[in-house]
């Protein structure tokens, strides 16, 4: 029986519950603990938001609540700590994490902040073509925010053997984030394809939080899970030769089985023989599981293939803006007043000569979410919200959608329900493309802080 | 009999910039066949329709009695600019589970949460 190593979850985006990391924190008996905090925008969303608000410090604007959640338990403990909260400021992040340890009277604490992820200044440079339409990125040069290249696991690995007890990076690829401890305890070589195959799949099982133990999951009657109101976070066992047992603190709800981990397997993958990561690319067509007894799922035979010689790079432009709103029907005859209702709209689009590249009107309760794809035979609701949304070049076009919605009131139809219009009805667009940069383009740094 | 899929296997969607991957689990190793050679790419793009917009990779997974539909064009030109209220498509995978699927009488016993005849 050699080492075996516990690597938790603490969060699986920027929205999501601080109580199981808490949990995780106190009761995983965890090693490391890893925060996963960004999604495609959030980078690019940091950028518009540092620039309109010199106040913002461009981390993860949880922080403090993450981490006073567990910080106490994991210097108690020796956990160490992993975390892409750094999003556009991750010295920034290193420093209030200093500060917050010394408040609690932790000194002498090693925290890394790892750099060099942004290339918002070169990307034009150093990329091609975008990704998605073949075109030159430098078709983006008008409309660019942000450009950042996803890291691998490498300098939070060089952290750790410097003896850093906290890493917070920028962006970083979200399965690398968990691998790199094991790469660090283990001493993987970061071409060893085969090891890094498994331990970045372990990195995929855990980078979405609960969705491996009973999170977006639960279906009554088909997938029921115990007390889904109070899941928690999972936890890897991971052994030297990278087999690794999926698991949660015991007495917490929700549930580890081969169908939770078999969903969080090809959560957003494409090829499974071929998952593009910054350090490997894995294969989880060859995985086996075995459930070895409740809430404890055994993976293995997880392979890889050497990297790739680039690196991802995700690109933020402004395009435009979305007008939104919605008002409601119900009772007997919803449909045929949601489909005036439409109708008006339609036309009173025309009337004002909405600029729009796209307008969607749905009938939520019936059609708004499967759109095109809705059963034929789906029932007439008994309630129904006409939502509409369009997407325009400017602000004061979309702001032509909330101002017809306000119109339904008095001059729509019988029996339509409205909010009052307090919120702000707009909002910006960044759309994100990707494109390839060669991977010794984009050399990272550490930078060291002490508490 | 003809069943909906939601009784043979359940399914998890994913989001990358304009497309949806839609995985598909069989309820038991024995009626992951009845996927491989019922659910092809293009039934599962036509069950769609309008809402897959390009063209759907089809990769079986026979370790995980699996198949992942990778749907080009399915979020409403990527999850950042969609229109659609669920922009991230979360809530997609769960169309295909209304997909009529032949399932033989020996198998029947396998299916899950099948309502009693009436």
């Amino acid at each position: 029986m050699g080492k075996t190593i516990r690597v938790g979850s603490g969060s699986a985006w920027w929205g999501d519950r601080v109580e199981p990391a808490r949990l995780n924190a106190e009761q995983g008996a965890l090693d490391y603990l890893c925060f996963e905090t960004m999604a495609e925008a959030t980078v690019s969303a940091a950028q518009v938001r540092a620039r309109r608000d010199p106040s913002f410090p461009g981390y993860d604007t949880y922080l403090d609540e993450r981490m006073r959640a567990v910080l106490p338990a994991c210097m108690r403990q020796g956990t160490k700590i992993v975390s892409n909260q750094g999003w556009i400021n991750p010295e920034g992040a290193a420093r209030r994490i200093v500060e917050l340890l010394r408040e609690m009277g932790h000194t002498g604490v090693k925290v890394a902040a790892v750099n060099g992820s942004l290339i918002t200044d070169r990307v034009l440079e150093l990329t091609d073509r975008i990704l998605e339409n073949g075109q030159p990125t430098s078709t983006l040069a008008p409309t660019l925010i942000s450009a950042e290249a996803y890291l691998g696991a490498e300098p939070i690995v060089e952290a750790l053997r410097a003896g850093a007890h906290i890493v917070v990076t920028g962006r970083v690829a979200d399965p690398s984030i968990f691998m790199a401890p094991l790469m660090h305890e283990f001493g993987w070589d970061p071409l060893d394809h085969a090891k890094l195959g498994m331990g970045n799949g372990i990195g995929h099982l855990l980078e979405c939080g609960a969705q491996v133990t009973g999170g977006y999951f639960p279906d009554p009657g088909f997938k029921d899970v115990p007390e889904p109101w109070n899941l928690a976070f999972p936890i890897a066992e991971v052994s030297e030769d990278g087999s690794v047992v999926i698991t949660k603190v015991a007495g917490s709800g929700g549930a580890v089985t081969l169908q939770t981990v078999k969903e969080q397997m090809l959560y957003e993958v494409h090829d499974p023989a071929n998952y593009i990561t910054p350090d490997v690319v894995v294969d989880f067509t060859t995985a086996r599981l075995e459930l070895l007894s409740a809430d404890r799922v055994r993976v293995s035979g997880i392979s890889g293939k050497p990297r790739t010689p680039t690196l991802k790079v995700s690109i933020g432009c402004t395009e435009g803006f979305i007008g939104e709103d919605m008002f409601f029907y119900a009772g007997p005859g919803a449909l045929r007043r949601a489909q005036l209702a439409k109708r008006i709209l339609e036309e009173r689009f025309r009337i004002v000569g909405l600029q729009a590249e796209d307008v969607r009107i749905d009938f939520l309760g019936l059609n708004a979410i499967h759109g095109a794809a809705t059963s034929a035979d789906a029932p007439e609701p008994y309630e129904i919200a006409v939502r509409v949304a369009a997407r325009t070049k400017t602000r004061e076009e979309a702001v032509k959608v909330g101002r017809e919605v306000d119109g339904m009131a008095v001059s729509g139809i019988a029996h339509t329900g409205k909010r009052v219009p307090h919120q702000d009805r707009t909002r910006e667009v960044i759309g994100v493309w990707s494109a390839l940069v060669p991977r010794e383009q984009v050399p990272a740094s550490v930078v060291y802080f002490e508490s | 009999m003809k069943v909906k899929l939601q009784h043979v296997a359940h399914a998890r969607s994913g989001d990358k910039g304009d497309t949806s991957n839609i995985a598909v689990f069989a309820y038991a190793p024995e009626l992951y066949p009845l996927l491989v050679e019922q659910l092809s790419a293009e039934r599962f793009k036509a069950f769609y329709s309008g809402a897959i917009k390009g063209e759907v990779l089809r990769y079986p997974v026979d370790a995980l009695h699996a198949i992942n539909f990778v749907c080009h064009g399915a979020l409403g030109g990527g999850v950042s600019r969609s229109l659609c209220l669920d922009n991230y498509g979360k809530a997609l995978s769960a169309a295909v589970l209304g997909f009529e699927i032949e399932v033989p009488d020996s198998l029947v016993p396998l299916l899950k949460n099948l309502p009693e005849p009436a």
